[in-house]
């Protein structure tokens, strides 16, 4: 009876089955195409992340240059006192002289070529004139920048088929620049001045040279700082500390610290060293100091990691010949240790290159127009140029914020690679 | 300047110990150098360390805190005509007696008659007592270096434990620098709690932990009504709440799929191109983040649901559409959608190691059994993983709402009580910003309300990071 019964449940058995199957294989398929379309999907952001900075920020590396004799006409500077005179209105009668033009008596024209010539030229001229006063009375040639919404335009940014009163420059500017660009006083080139200036507040004029410098010497206290304190605290623990509830603290607390959000390390800062101990304010000092702080835990903790893949036998080999604990470890242990602490510490610097947040806090936001003078004078890193230029109004702004990210990206991928090639060449596995 | 002189003075001068030190004891045996206790730069070393440590550690103490010095000793006994002046006008009278001294930019305060006098003596006086404690320092520090050559030196003997000596220093200075990790937590502490208890005593901490009105630019003065509700740190909360869960619904989904699909599916040359592509991710500073939400995101955003509201415009949903016609650039969104994106290799890093850390006898099991892949991943991996998920989804959160540079650029500055994602909204963090940049008295409860903030974030990212620590230390137990 049950023989006899037994075929048709069978097919359907296998008819389920085969279908349930079916079921779970298409399930299989979606689940991993789930995790294929996540990868795609993060991956895609760093590209577009990366692409939107690339495109708003390659044009400022290019930059257009105007050159105009200027005839420095002794009636209208004093030789006594040469800053005096309006140096930016002969630059702009220069430029309209060689436009063909002349300017009507409410010096309307010369206010409009203002507008779209640098007032870098200006202060070129007084700079010359200061030095060498024999130069009143004679023409001399000078280049610099065009303003930064005449670049725009020689970019395409702004545009001739806005309508007029939308856009900043009008038609006759518009004509005089083409103009310019036609018979060969405006010619574009790489911009070095990105590279060789400071923070200004014309677009044209500013530069990241400042904010590098004063990245640089920040790193450095940090560096300075950080690594030797980090190492050594990481080699005690891992080397000597005894295990107790003193040791088990500070265990507790660097784990801890290294989750505390950055901002709070500003606040620390501007507590501690501003407020209490009265380090200047905004100096590379105290920006050096706080990120000590912040990155001392993860140098810790990469020490400490390097130090465990060192294999007991090389520290036993070293106590049997009869060496103390000490010269153990700081002639045989650390340095066979070195290349992943350095990775470590690299990788810690690198992120403390980008952080912002702390140095809000410690006043860095100022503008600060040179290179700084020392460790405890007014300075600007790179980060905090980046956010500073992103609050400004001016469009030219704009591209130079991307561009000094792109100069930021460019100095944090050359501290990684130092950090991989660190790692590739001196590694030991044991 | 005069500072490093003496400390380049000092360093030349125990280098010279060292010298003198290893000499004298290889002297001391007579010929026979075999008879020293130590290596003879042992002996070297434990006068050189005497000889410079306390003077350097003395000169720099009173370089760091000479000025505090000078200016309480200016404080001495002040002209019976600076007594009369009230508090503050003293604290500008000595800071401009100490600027005049140094040369620098005083107050533009005017005084005049006695006041004049006394701050021309003052200045004099404030000159006096720095060229004091400066030279005096060195003086001392001179004495201190002396003294340490003249304890040290004569002990040197081939009898004498030179080596266990200086390793008695070098542990001191690693317990020195084990404890800066303790001393930054207590740092942190002792700054947050103090500067919140001066905040907490203008505005008490039911008013600031429950009040639902957030309005910092009105400082509060004497003649004004207690300024009532002004510092409500509610709606923060809500708004940090809100931009951290639109983070979290970016981040959990996408970086938990890419860890698993990289630990079970992934060829290993997928991972090893993958990886380092997150690990870049990773490195991009925030603020490159803060860059492309304000400039980027944002009005592509704001442009996006505007379109949507243009379509539905004078339908049956012209409410919607006339406020989505509405939406600005700084709509809590885009700051959450950009954290998320932010979070994505946090999320996937982290939740990567741990399901890493499952056995692979788990999952052999698994599919001997006949389960799929998948099966086995979300009936085997995943509940063995789970702890541990959740700890990376918890320090993710952490990250989320202690992150500062994204929302201060792309979120708001208006505080408002709403889960709506296109709102604007302000954080913690960007309240905190906002209130120590720009120009600032140190005293007013407006500067002062940062810190109570400061304690705030500090304390709840503190206990998520112990509860997810925790979570971790646990379930690695199960499988070691």
């Amino acid at each position: 009876m049950t023989d006899a019964a037994l075929p048709t449940p069978a097919t359907n058995l296998r008819q389920t089955v085969e279908a349930r199957l079916k079921k779970r294989h298409a399930q299989e398929m979606r689940f991993r195409l789930y995790g294929r379309m996540a990868i795609i999907v993060a991956l895609a952001f760093l590209a577009v992340l990366l692409g939107r900075i690339v495109t708003q920020g390659y044009s400022t590396f290019i930059d257009y240059q105007i050159a105009v004799p200027v005839h420095l006409d002794a009636s209208k500077i004093d030789k006594a006192d040469p800053t005096g005179a309006n140096y930016d209105l002969m630059v702009a009668n220069s430029v309209l002289a060689k436009l063909g033009e002349t300017d009507d008596e409410f010096g309307n024209k010369s206010g409009k070529v203002m507008e779209i010539m640098s007032n870098d030229l200006g202060f070129q001229l007084l700079k010359m004139v200061r030095e060498d006063p024999s130069l009143i009375g004679k023409t001399i040639t000078v280049s610099g920048p065009v303003k930064s919404d005449a670049a725009l335009y020689f970019k395409g940014q702004i545009q001739r088929a806005t309508p007029e009163d939308e856009r900043k420059l009008d038609n006759q500017q518009l004509d005089w620049m083409d103009k310019l660009k036609a018979s060969g006083a405006v010619t574009s080139g790489f911009n070095t001045g990105f590279l060789t200036r400071s923070d200004s507040t014309e677009p044209e004029q500013a530069g990241v040279l400042g904010a590098i410098v004063g990245s640089m010497m920040m790193l450095l206290v940090t560096a300075t700082l950080a690594i030797p304190i980090g190492v050594l605290a990481a080699t005690y623990l891992e080397e000597f500390a005894p295990k107790n509830r003193w040791t088990d603290l500070i265990e507790v607390n660097i784990n801890n610290l290294a989750a505390v959000p950055s901002i709070v390390y500003g606040l620390l800062g501007l507590a501690v060293f501003i407020n209490w101990m009265a380090v200047p304010r905004s100096s590379p000092l105290v920006g050096g100091l706080v990120l000590a702080l912040m990155s001392l835990p993860t140098v810790i903790i990469a020490t400490r990691s390097a130090l465990k893949a060192v294999p007991p036998s090389i520290r036993e080999a070293a106590l049997g010949v009869g060496a103390s604990r000490t010269q153990t470890v700081f002639h045989h242990v650390l340095p066979l240790a070195m290349p992943g602490v350095m990775t470590g510490a690299i990788l810690s610097l690198a992120h403390a290159l980008g952080e912002t947040a702390p140095l809000l806090m410690i006043g860095m936001v100022s503008f600060v127009p040179g290179v700084p003078e020392g460790f405890t004078g007014a300075a600007t890193v790179l980060p905090v140029q980046v956010f500073i230029w992103e609050n400004a109004s001016e469009r030219g702004f704009h591209e130079r914020t991307a561009a000094a990210i792109i100069v930021l990206l460019v100095f944090m991928i050359i501290m990684n690679l130092a950090a991989i090639l660190v790692r590739r060449r001196f590694e030991r596995r044991w | 300047m005069l500072t490093w002189i003496a400390l380049t003075a000092l360093l030349l001068f125990s280098l010279a110990t060292f010298m003198a030190g290893r000499r004298r004891a290889v002297a001391t045996t007579a010929g026979k150098p075999a008879l020293l206790h130590s290596l003879p730069g042992y002996y070297g070393s434990y006068a050189a360390l005497w000889v410079g440590v306390p003077a350097a550690l003395f000169i720099l103490l009173f370089a760091m805190f000479g000025g505090r010095l000078e200016a309480g000793l200016l404080r001495v006994d002040p002209p019976a005509a600076v007594q009369q002046l009230t508090a503050p006008q003293q604290d500008v009278f000595f800071d401009d007696a100490r600027a005049i001294a140094r040369g620098g930019m005083p107050s533009e305060t005017v005084y005049d008659g006695a006041l004049k006098t006394a701050l021309d003596e003052k200045a004099a006086q404030s000159n006096q007592i720095s060229n004091l404690i400066q030279y005096g320092s060195i003086g001392l520090g001179a004495i201190l270096a002396l003294a340490g050559a003249f304890i040290a030196y004569p002990r040197i003997s081939p009898q004498f434990r030179a080596r266990n000596k200086v390793e008695g220093w070098i542990a001191g200075l690693f317990i020195v620098c084990s404890v800066t990790a303790i001393l930054t937590t207590a740092g942190i502490i002792a700054s947050l709690v103090w500067e919140s208890w001066r905040f907490f005593q203008a505005v008490p901490i039911h008013e600031f932990l429950l009040g639902t009105e957030w309005n910092p630019q009105i400082a509060m003065r004497a003649d004004q009504f207690a300024g009532a509700g002004a510092f409500g740190a509610v709606p923060l909360f809500v708004g940090t709440f809100l931009i951290m869960l639109i983070a979290m619904l970016v981040a959990a989904p996408i970086g938990l799929f890419s860890a698993i699909y990289l630990s079970e599916y992934a060829s290993s040359w997928t991972r090893s191109v993958v990886k380092p592509l997150l690990e870049i991710l990773a490195g991009v500073p925030t603020v490159v983040y803060g860059f492309f939400a304000a400039l980027t995101v944002g009005p592509l955003f704001r442009s996006f649901f505007n379109w949507i509201g243009a379509q539905l415009a004078g339908g049956s949903f012209d409410g919607l559409a006339q406020y989505l016609m509405q939406v600005q650039n700084q709509m809590a969104l885009v700051a959450g959608a950009v954290m998320g994106i932010m979070l994505i290799p946090f999320v996937s890093s982290l939740s990567d190691d741990i399901i890493n850390a499952v056995p692979q006898s788990l999952r052999d099991g698994s599919l001997a059994m006949g389960a799929t892949r998948s099966e086995t991943v979300k009936k085997v991996v995943l509940p063995a993983a789970l702890p541990g998920i959740m700890a990376a989804l918890l320090l993710a959160v952490s990250r989320a709402v202690g992150e500062t540079m994204i929302v201060t650029m792309a979120a708001g500055l208006q505080a408002r009580m709403t889960l709506n994602p296109l709102d604007t909204v302000t954080t913690v963090t960007v309240q905190i910003v906002t209130l120590l940049t720009g120009d600032q008295e140190f005293d007013s409860p407006k500067t002062l309300s940062a810190f109570g903030l400061g304690l705030t974030l500090f304390a709840v990212t503190l206990m998520l990071n112990i509860i997810a620590l925790r979570i971790v230390q646990k379930y690695r137990e199960q499988y070691d």
